[in-house]
Order: C-alpha cells, then sequence, then structure tokens
C-alpha cells in the first residue's frame, strides 16, 4: 500500500496542505513507508512503516505525515478560547465543563472579579456560560481556566450550539471568513470555541438562521457546492448579507 | 462440550447442519454508528448473532480509585439481552457476562493506546440482541468498530473469531449445535495487520495438530471480517471528508 495507491474516498488535498492526497484510513492500517518522514497525530511509526492510529484523513504537511481524525473529543490546548459551563461551585474556585474527559478549574484568584472566600456562588452558579481561556494543561490532564483577559467574561445571553471538534476549522473558514459571513448575514455575534460549542447572540430571527447555517457548514462545508448552498440560505437571510 | 458423542454434527457429504463447508464462516454484516448519542457505536450481525457495542468517552474515571495517572481504563460490560436467546435470560450481571466483560476490556487494551488518555476512562457496553454461539468474539469485533467510529486511537482494528472441533474435525466458526455438543471451542481475538493474538481461551481439548489447523482457520476468518469491518467504517464516512 504505497503513497500512490489511491483507496475509497480519495479527494484531492486543498491548497495549503500540499504534498499528498487525503485518503480515509482506519486504525491499523498501513499509510506508508518512512522513509525519512516524520510521523505526526494520528499515527505510529512501526517497523518503518507508518500506522494510522485512528479513522481519519491522511494528511503530509512539510514532511510530517498524519492523520485528521473524524471523530474526536476535545483535549484542551494552553490558550484555547472555549465556551465553558458551571459544573460544580466550591467556596474558592468553579469546576466547569469543557466538553472534553475533563473538567477544567477556574480558580477564584483567575476570575475577572474580586471573589471572597466562599462567595464564588455569588457570581457564578451552576448552568452559568462562559467565554474563558485555557491557562494551563498538565500531563495529568489538570486544567486551569482563566476569566482573566480581554473579552472574557460569563455569557448571559445568546445560546450555545455544539458542534464536533474536527469541524471548527470548516464552521471558521480561511482567516475566519465563513463566519463573518454568518455574523454579517444574521446580524448576530458568533463566538467559536476551541471545544466544539459555538455562542451565537442576536435577535430570534438571526438566531435561528445563524443556527441553520452552522448545520449547514457543519454539513456541507468541505463539498464544492457549499458556496452555492450557503449564497442560497443567504437570501433568506434577516440582513440578506447586505450587512 | 464434548458430551453428547451421539449427536451427528457432520452430514454424510461432508458439510456442516447447515450446509457450510467445515472452513465456512457464517456471513457477516457490520455497520458502524448505529447510535447517535454514543460517541462510537457499531452493530454486528455474525450469522444469527446480533452484538450492538457502544462507546463513550474518554471521560473523568469515577471514583478516583480506579483512576490510572498514566493510561485510560477500558471499562467493558457485556450483556445479553433476556429475549436474546430462546429460553429467556434472567437479566442483570452475571459469571458469565462479568468474565466476558473482563477478558473483552483486557484484549481491548492491548490495541488502544491507553497511554494517551491519563486518569481517564473510556467505557464500552456490548449489548447481544441475539446469540448463537461466538457471542463473546462477535461483542470484541464490535467493540473495536465502535472504538474506531469513536475516534480513539488504536494500533490495530482487533477481530473476534472462533474455531472448534465437532465429531474429530476441526472447524470454524461454530453455530449453536456445534458450540453445544462439540469437542472443543477455541475463540480469539486477532491483531489483522500485524498478526498478534490479544485474547485466547479454549474449552475441550485439541492436539497441536489441530490446535494449529483450529489456528489457521482462525487467521484466514479474521482478514475477511476484517476487511468487512474496514469497508463498514469506511461506508460510514465516504461522500467526503464529513
Amino acid at each position: 500500500m504505497g503513497w500512490s495507491v489511491a483507496q475509497n474516498g480519495e479527494k484531492e488535498m486543498s491548497n495549503g496542505q500540499n504534498g499528498a492526497e487525503l485518503r480515509l484510513v482506519t486504525p491499523g492500517m498501513a499509510i506508508g513507508p518512512l522513509a525519512g518522514k516524520r510521523v505526526g497525530s494520528g499515527a505510529i511509526a512501526q517497523n518503518d512503516t507508518i500506522i494510522a492510529t485512528r479513522l481519519g484523513w491522511t494528511k503530509e504537511f512539510n514532511n510530517t505525515v498524519s492523520v485528521d481524525p473524524i471523530n474526536s473529543a476535545y483535549m484542551p490546548r494552553s490558550g484555547d478560547l472555549i465556551v465553558a459551563v458551571v459544573a460544580e461551585v466550591r467556596n474558592n474556585l468553579w469546576f466547569m465543563n469543557i466538553n472534553g474527559p475533563f473538567q477544567g478549574l477556574l480558580p477564584m484568584s483567575l476570575a475577572p472579579w474580586k471573589v471572597e472566600f466562599g462567595a464564588a456562588r455569588q457570581h457564578m452558579g451552576i448552568g452559568d456560560v462562559v467565554l474563558a481561556r485555557v491557562q494551563e494543561v498538565d500531563e495529568c490532564h489538570n486544567v486551569v481556566l482563566t476569566m482573566k483577559g480581554v473579552g472574557l467574561r460569563r455569557l448571559n445571553q445568546g445560546t450555545v450550539v455544539n458542534v464536533p471538534i474536527n469541524h471548527i476549522d470548516r464552521l471558521r473558514g480561511e482567516g475566519n471568513a465563513t463566519v463573518q459571513r454568518l455574523r454579517d448575514a444574521s446580524d448576530t455575534r458568533i463566538i467559536i470555541g476551541e471545544n466544539g460549542r459555538v455562542w451565537i447572540d442576536g435577535d430570534a430571527e438571526g438566531t435561528a438562521w445563524a443556527r441553520k447555517a452552522v448545520a449547514l457548514t457543519e454539513a456541507s462545508g468541505h463539498k464544492t457546492t457549499f458556496e452555492a448552498e450557503l449564497s442560497a440560505l443567504e437570501q433568506n437571510a434577516p440582513k440578506k448579507g447586505d450587512a | 462440550m464434548g458430551g453428547y458423542g451421539d449427536v451427528q454434527l457432520l452430514r454424510d457429504d461432508g458439510l456442516r447442519l447447515d450446509g457450510r463447508k467445515i472452513d465456512e464462516m457464517r456471513p457477516v454484516a457490520i455497520e458502524a454508528g448505529v447510535l447517535p448519542a454514543a460517541d462510537g457505536s457499531a452493530m454486528v450481525t455474525h450469522g444469527l448473532n446480533v452484538a450492538v457495542a457502544a462507546v463513550y468517552g474518554p471521560m473523568e474515571a469515577h471514583p478516583r480509585k480506579i483512576q490510572r495517572q498514566d493510561r485510560a481504563v477500558i471499562d467493558v460490560r457485556y450483556n445479553m439481552a433476556p429475549f436474546s436467546t430462546s429460553d429467556r435470560i434472567r437479566p442483570g450481571y452475571n459469571r458469565r457476562s462479568r468474565e466476558i466483560s473482563k477478558v473483552t476490556a483486557e484484549a481491548l487494551e492491548s490495541v488502544v493506546l491507553v497511554e494517551r488518555y491519563p486518569r481517564s476512562k473510556i467505557r464500552v457496553e456490548i449489548e447481544i440482541l441475539a446469540a448463537e454461539a461466538g457471542t463473546r468474539c462477535v461483542g470484541i469485533t464490535a467493540a473495536a468498530v465502535a472504538l474506531a467510529d469513536a475516534g480513539i486511537p488504536m494500533r490495530d482494528l482487533i477481530v473476534g473469531v472462533a474455531s472448534g472441533k465437532v465429531e474429530d474435525t476441526v472447524v470454524l466458526d461454530l453455530d449453536k449445535a456445534e458450540d453445544n455438543y462439540g469437542q472443543a471451542d477455541l475463540p480469539v481475538g486477532i491483531l489483522p495487520n500485524t498478526g498478534e493474538i490479544a485474547f485466547l481461551q479454549m474449552d475441550g481439548d485439541l492436539s497441536p495438530d489441530e490446535f494449529n489447523l483450529a489456528m489457521e482457520y482462525n487467521f484466514k476468518a479474521a482478514a475477511e471480517i476484517h476487511e468487512i469491518m474496514v469497508d463498514a467504517l469506511k461506508r460510514r464516512y465516504e461522500g467526503g471528508e464529513n
């Protein structure tokens, strides 16, 4: 099974990911010979062969072979902007659901308010949604969040939509072009969390349209027909794209 | 097993009671992504066996005492539905399901890259909806497809398959009568790409030659099932990157 052998679902690599074809692989499948290439995420080297460890699309970029998984859990990285939900409140910290395997911890020292010991509940309770940033992640997956920073705050209004992690880039588009288009067309504020949660805020009509557009981007963002589909949807947009 | 020597399991023409050759497998069909609420799922139909596997996680392992600081734990729950056999099965965990859950978890741990998720748990639920011998193998196959569907990193898929001995003849993939009245049963979990064995049990007696032949049959069947597994996973996402 060499590099040039086409498998089911072979596709052309998009611009900017030069060097190889996209190919659907399953765990254990040989992607190709190691031959001086570096092994990226979703693959391992075994007996001079690169083996896929996840179900996904192979990618070669800068001599590094990796697999873009089709499904994956959110694994937080330092600096990620996320939409988190308060899961537990203690006297001096909050445990946040970050849509990943582990809860994140927001200590009162990293909250945007001056919080007295025992007064954490007065600022945020269970179920409150916040825009936060991942401060640090250690090797045991302890996640510390921060709300100190520009724009980080409690989200008191709007709605949150879940999107699979691997569709986030698709929703964002090249240089945030797609999400900006959705914002303009629906006259809503849209914030995409790296953890697969999208916050949408606007009037009812705009929010409903934006949800529809997010669903369309999620389903068809990779297809050549996406542009036409989105343009058709924009005809029914509250602002009809003239914002 | 082996206590009913007067039951005829091979026909005079050398075929088995259901018309299969001695090295022929029952028909297998696999579908991935059958349960929308699960992170990954699969349904495997193998002969008259029907198994559904669902994978949830990785998630934080609770209670904390089960956490491993350097790896994830795989929590498998194998269960046979009360209606899966002709005699109703009493619902709930029993000695057999506990044993199969344990050996399945150990087999899956050898292929899943558990070190990627310290302190976490990957929950695998295997429900046997219809049983006709070889359910542990069908459960392992379903779990492997569900794990791959959930995006859990694995170094290979794992295929569950069994051979056995009836009327002093080694046969592949025992059906219910052969399982009940045969002389031996050899279920294995095979990693098809590397040829490694992740799980092996043997019930009854096989000579070394019979054992080797049974393993040869198992490897041949594993390669066939593996193709069906890969096809099921690809079929789920065919039509473009999803």
